[in-house]
């Protein structure tokens, strides 16, 4: 049914319809909501799972750590200082190869502090082995959410749904939640084969020695590579349940002639479609990655193929070397024969707003021939002291 | 589309507002956004919201910065004389205080219409929340939605007395402004 919800409250219900059996989180902003919202499902009688109180992020992914290896459908949600304070358990989660899921209200990571948003925290964990997938608007997070519990264990890998905090998660706007009868109907009952049990015992991320590591290592790549057509078939069989579909991997919009493009991730693509129709001069392609682990190479490369220029969006930084997500696409399109030049920027770090003019802005610096690599675009030098522009 | 800025301060509901004013939107049946400028909110700090009403899909996400219509819930809030910047041509601010249109929009280039809402509310609702008196008022001036859009809004909130005594408080507002006077800067 269509409702004017704020994305968190439509988060939370759209967990409860996916009769997780254990949610254990911690609040952070701007993930609170989500989490209050829940257990007040809970406290109303609406929601039956077993919702644990923790006393930290460690503690959260802790649990649903142990309760998915035991065979229970688990669901927790951070964002920022909290992604990082659970980095260790979720890269034990991943190595385990435990399904699950869990939300990031993308944020910010300190210092300076700073609770707005931006991809620094999902980008911290990106080798942890995890999926990790992006949203756009809040109708996507619902759909997403909804999907990963699905990819989770259709692939035996934990599935990170990445929504921008405050911009989606505090954000009202109309959202279509299913009812809980066609997701039961949509979604199998959780089903988790290594699953912990007394009457067949076997051990979870026991100690691996040098004469296995690699191969470990090899098979969890492998692994998450494979996710690439699961995440693709989850969200086509979603498509033909719901009427509507998050995009696959990733998806293509513009003009098929178009020599210009411009990729980003998350809520950030919204603001650039509606910049891009109110831009005057010939189009641009815009590349919307919904798929950032696995990184879908083969669908980049088509995607950006007859592109002279490719405009990439960054919302984290790794500095000293500049754009992540950049850095990644130039990695995948190295040796591609036309490959378009690569421009990268980041925009919006800690949450500075994302006006559509950015779009004009954007398009034009292409021009310039002196232009640098990377920049962070919106960044107001002449703030800075001479020594550190 | 429609963007509205909403100013206030900590504790006046100011993010309610265009929760309010979006829910009404989708009653009506728009397409609606509304979310805060995000800030670490404390008790009697300003505070901005942003609402978008359109008939299709809205993508822009960045706050709005031109907004057509403004709702101001503390007259405090005037003393900054930039309260109405990006405001655009032909716009209109609506505000919550005791003072008289002319007085207040002597200082401000733009339409301006007071509500002593908070005097209103206090006597109805007995909490000083200015928002449904002020969206009462406001829509029935503009005609942006039907007045019953923003009841059914209500109803999605409140029940019992508290549903009824914002109902009636409804009422008294749409009688007090002129429907439909600023009803030529309509263009959702």
């Amino acid at each position: 049914m269509r409702e004017a919800l704020e994305g968190s409250q439509a988060i939370a219900r759209a967990v409860a319809l996916c009769d997780p059996d254990v949610v254990a989180a911690y609040p952070i902003t701007p993930q609170t909501h989500i989490v209050e919202n829940l257990s007040k499902l809970v406290a109303e009688g609406d929601l039956h799972t077993e919702f644990v109180s923790v006393e930290s992020e460690f503690s959260a992914a802790s649990v649903v750590l142990g309760a998915a290896a035991s065979g229970a459908r688990a669901y927790t949600a951070s964002s920022s200082q909290g992604v990082l304070l659970m980095a260790e358990v979720l890269f034990n989660i991943a190595g385990m190869r435990i399904p699950l899921t869990m939300t990031v209200a993308n944020r910010a990571v300190s210092a300076p502090l700073n609770i707005w948003n931006d991809h620094a925290d999902s980008m911290a964990v990106r080798d942890s082995g995890w999926i990790q997938l992006h949203c756009e608007n809040n109708q996507e997070a619902v759909d997403t959410t909804i999907q990963s519990f699905k990819i989770a264990q259709d692939t035996d890998l934990p599935v990170m749904v990445c929504m921008d905090g405050f911009v989606l998660t505090h954000t009202m706007e109309v959202i279509d939640i299913p009812t809980h009868a066609q997701v039961r109907k949509w979604l199998p009952p959780f089903v988790f084969k290594r699953a912990l049990d007394p009457s067949d015992p076997k051990s979870l991320g026991a100690l691996v020695s040098p004469d296995f590591f690699p191969e470990v290592r090899h098979s969890h790549h492998a692994a998450v590579d494979k996710a690439l057509p699961v995440i693709e078939k989850v969200d086509a069989s979603w498509a033909k349940t719901f009427k509507r579909d998050c995009g696959g991997l990733l998806t293509v919009e513009g003009p098929e002639d178009a020599k210009v493009g411009i990729l980003a991730m998350g809520s950030t693509v919204g603001t650039l479609r509606t910049g891009l129709e109110h831009h005057d001069g010939p189009g641009a392609k815009l590349i919307k990655l919904r798929a950032f682990r696995p990184f879908p190479a083969d669908a980049l490369r088509a995607a950006v193929a007859g592109l002279d220029s490719l405009i990439v969006i960054d919302r984290a930084i790794s500095p000293g070397l500049g754009g992540i997500l950049g850095s990644e696409v130039k990695s995948t399109l190295y040796g591609m024969p036309n490959a378009p030049r690569i421009h990268n920027h980041a925009i919006g770090l800690g949450g500075r707003d994302i006006p559509e003019s950015i779009v004009g802005d954007l398009l034009s610096s292409i021009e310039d021939p002196d232009a640098p690599a990377f920049s962070v675009f919106d960044a107001d030098l002449s703030m800075l002291p001479p020594e550190d522009r | 589309m429609i963007e509205y800025r909403i100013h206030g301060r900590g504790g006046q509901g100011s993010v309610a507002a265009a929760y309010l004013l979006a829910s009404a939107a989708f009653e009506a049946g728009h397409t609606c956004q509304a979310f805060p400028a995000f800030g670490a909110e404390r008790r009697g700090a300003p505070v901005t919201a942003f609402v978008r009403i359109d008939n299709k899909p809205i993508h822009l996400r960045s706050q709005v910065r031109t907004p057509d219509f403004l709702i101001v819930q503390d007259d405090t809030l005037l003393l900054d004389r930039e309260i109405t910047d990006g405001l655009k041509p032909g716009g209109a601010m609506i505000v919550n205080t005791k003072r008289s249109d002319d007085e207040v929009a002597e200082a401000f280039s733009c339409r301006t219409k007071c509500i002593p809402a908070t005097e209103l509310a206090m006597e109805y609702i007995g909490r000083p929340i200015p928002n449904t008196a002020l969206l009462a008022a406001f829509l029935t001036m503009t005609g942006h939605l039907p007045v019953d859009a923003l009841a059914a809004a209500l109803k999605g909130r409140f029940k019992g007395k508290l549903l009824d005594n914002n109902l009636a408080l409804i009422q008294r507002v749409t009688g007090m402004v002129e429907p439909g006077a600023w009803k030529e800067t309509e263009h959702a």
